[in-house]
């Protein structure tokens, strides 16, 4: 898959590594199995390092470093494999988060399966079963952005904005599912509740999620969701995690 | 024991503000920390402590303030009327601040932002790392009437010290370097961005502060729908209507609107104290000459404790001068009153 990889200056504050102009499955993997590679060797320059869809951001001090010398750097570790064919990297999670779908907990499920030309039973069965990617983490804290769905969820955001939807939401668009961190407006439609918080200021981990984790929404009832809020104020809303190696 | 302070009013905008939390960014949480970070290095100089202890960020109106002991404070940032027990404060000075004597600060004069800084900082428990709220991620809140903040231990003996910072609250000239989509915007654009002549609109926060101006909107090439990117503090990203928007500490850490350019580092501060009304004018500069202009600028954070001066105190500003013995000799002209 397609393109060169790109090195800018992002102001005085870093360097940003693009692998597209748009988001690509493969490009989404390169960039993260790029980042977990810059992670890997410890650079002293380098203090942090986040990825969006297709790129990667090293948060470096460009007054005190020479930006030649670190985007030189940068070309070697580029040169060293075609990262947009790289493995996915070890360490990940899955996670099952339960999920009621439709009900007046999600009332927006029939209207996203209309959409997307699918009957409502057949959309539940496909959003319940996907196993989705989390392809970055931004807008709210801890909040992901995970894909991809099948091709029918290509559907575009609502012209309007619902006012608010609910922290645990699940909402989808453009073949992608984002949990809600925190009450928010949205042209995403909401198909889905959990009761997964995505940050948790005062756990010990204080985000549940890192990029490159995976998941799937199983559906479950509304009783079983109301014993789930019931029962644990963790926040972690019944969620299973696995470790994928 | 070291004491406590007391919100006795709070104006509506009074946070708790440190350097804010890096490390984040992977998991959408941006910096926060103080919308003016130099003025917590002045603060910082004038108690001669570490700049990475928290102070109160006051918005426009500070609030009344008790402390149970003895302590000193440092007033920064923007330039709020201040009373002691009636008897004025100058800004950007550090006094005594006696237990149970009455600390009003008012309406700022000039700028947005002012600091309320204690001997030792404030010793609230720390958040992921720091005790910064950050409202627009839901760590920590608003400061409100009757709220107690634990003092942290201190020495007291910094009463009495005056800075004079540079002028950085009426706005003004804005130096702008490119980023990552600033070649999405033409030549023109950019040119007739640079000739413009702005001021800070009302709609502002730590967020983002936007920049109204008479002239007709600004548009990237390829319109709105670009990917989202990472975004950086000092960003000046332009939304729907054509409008900069200057992103502040609190910002999000991706967004898909086209960013123009980004406010150099030593000049945030001049955009985050511009209040409502205040013109400015952005100007382009390399990437070579904000490294340069950014260096100077830590230079001179660097030289702030030997910039700090003793207060002299102006007999107009002593409201029990009378009771002073002025002929004897007992007043030094440097010496705080105050201290004990």
């Amino acid at each position: 898959m397609s393109g060169d990889p790109e090195i800018k200056p992002v102001g005085l504050s870093g360097l940003l590594v693009t692998f597209a102009g748009e988001m690509s499955g493969p490009a989404n993997r390169a960039a993260l199995a790029f980042r977990t590679a810059v992670e890997a060797e410890n650079w002293p320059e380098v203090h942090e390092t986040s990825m969006s869809l297709v790129s990667v951001y090293l948060a470096i001090d460009l007054v005190e470093v020479d930006l030649n010398a670190l985007t030189t750097r940068l070309e070697h570790l580029l040169a060293t494999q075609d990262w947009y064919a790289a493995a996915l990297p070890e360490g990940r999670s899955l996670w099952h988060v339960p999920t009621v779908y439709g009900t007046d907990l999600a009332p927006q499920l029939e209207e996203a399966a209309t959409v997307a030309g699918l009957d409502p039973e057949d959309a539940i069965r496909q959003l319940s079963t996907s196993r989705v990617r989390v392809l970055t983490i931004g807008f709210a804290p801890g909040q992901p952005y995970m894909g991809e769905l099948g091709a029918a969820w290509n559907i575009p955001r609502q012209q309007g904005l619902t006012k608010s939807v609910p922290a645990g939401a699940l909402v989808t668009a453009i073949r992608q599912l984002i949990v809600f961190t925190a009450p928010t407006p949205t042209g995403w439609r909401h198909v889905g509740q959990t009761a997964f918080r995505t940050f948790r200021q005062d756990a010990p981990h204080p985000f549940a999620l890192t990029p490159g984790d995976e998941l799937i929404f199983p559906q479950i009832s509304r009783a079983e969701y109301d014993r789930i809020v019931a029962s644990d104020p963790s926040g972690r809303g019944g969620a299973d995690r696995e470790l994928l190696s | 024991m070291t004491g406590t302070l007391i919100l006795l009013e709070a104006g509506p905008a009074l946070s708790l503000q440190d350097m804010g939390r890096q490390g984040y960014l992977a998991y959408g949480l941006t910096r926060g920390g103080a919308a003016d970070r130099l003025a917590l290095h002045e603060g910082a100089a004038l108690l001669s402590q570490s700049p990475t202890l928290a102070a109160i960020e006051m918005v426009g109106l500070g609030g009344r303030f008790e402390v149970t002991h003895d302590t000193v404070i440092a007033l920064t940032g923007a330039e709020m009327t201040a009373t002691l027990d009636g008897a004025s404060l100058r800004w950007n000075a550090s006094h005594a601040l006696p237990a149970g004597a009455r600390l009003r600060i008012g309406g700022a004069r000039q700028g947005t932002y002012g600091y309320l800084h204690v001997a030792g900082g404030f010793d609230t428990p720390e958040i992921m790392g720091a005790r910064s709220s950050h409202l627009t991620a839901g760590i920590g809140a608003l400061l409100q009437k009757g709220e107690r903040l634990p003092l942290g231990a201190a020495t007291l003996d910094r009463a009495g010290y005056l800075l004079a910072p540079e002028d950085r609250l009426s706005g003004g000239e804005i130096r702008v370097m490119p980023s990552i989509q600033t070649s999405q915007f033409t030549a023109d654009t950019r040119d007739r961005f640079a000739r413009t002549e702005f001021h800070r609109d009302a709609r502002g926060n730590r967020q983002g502060i936007r920049m109204a101006s008479e002239a007709a909107g600004f548009s990237a090439r390829g319109g709105l729908s670009i990917l989202s990117e990472v975004i950086t503090e000092g960003d000046i990203q332009i939304t729907g209507d054509g409008a900069p928007y200057v992103l502040m500490c609190e910002c999000q850490t991706t967004g898909g609107y086209p960013r123009i350019g980004t406010v150099i580092p030593c000049d945030l501060p001049r955009v985050a104290q511009a209040a409502v009304g205040t013109a400015l004018r952005f100007r382009f500069v390399t990437l070579a000459e904000a490294r340069v202009l950014e260096q100077r600028a830590r230079a001179e954070i660097k030289a702030l404790p030997g910039r700090v001066q003793p207060l002299v105190r102006d007999p107009k500003d002593i409201s029990d001068l009378l009771s002073y013995q002025l002929v004897s000799g007992a007043v030094s002209a440097t010496a705080d009153p105050y201290a004990p």
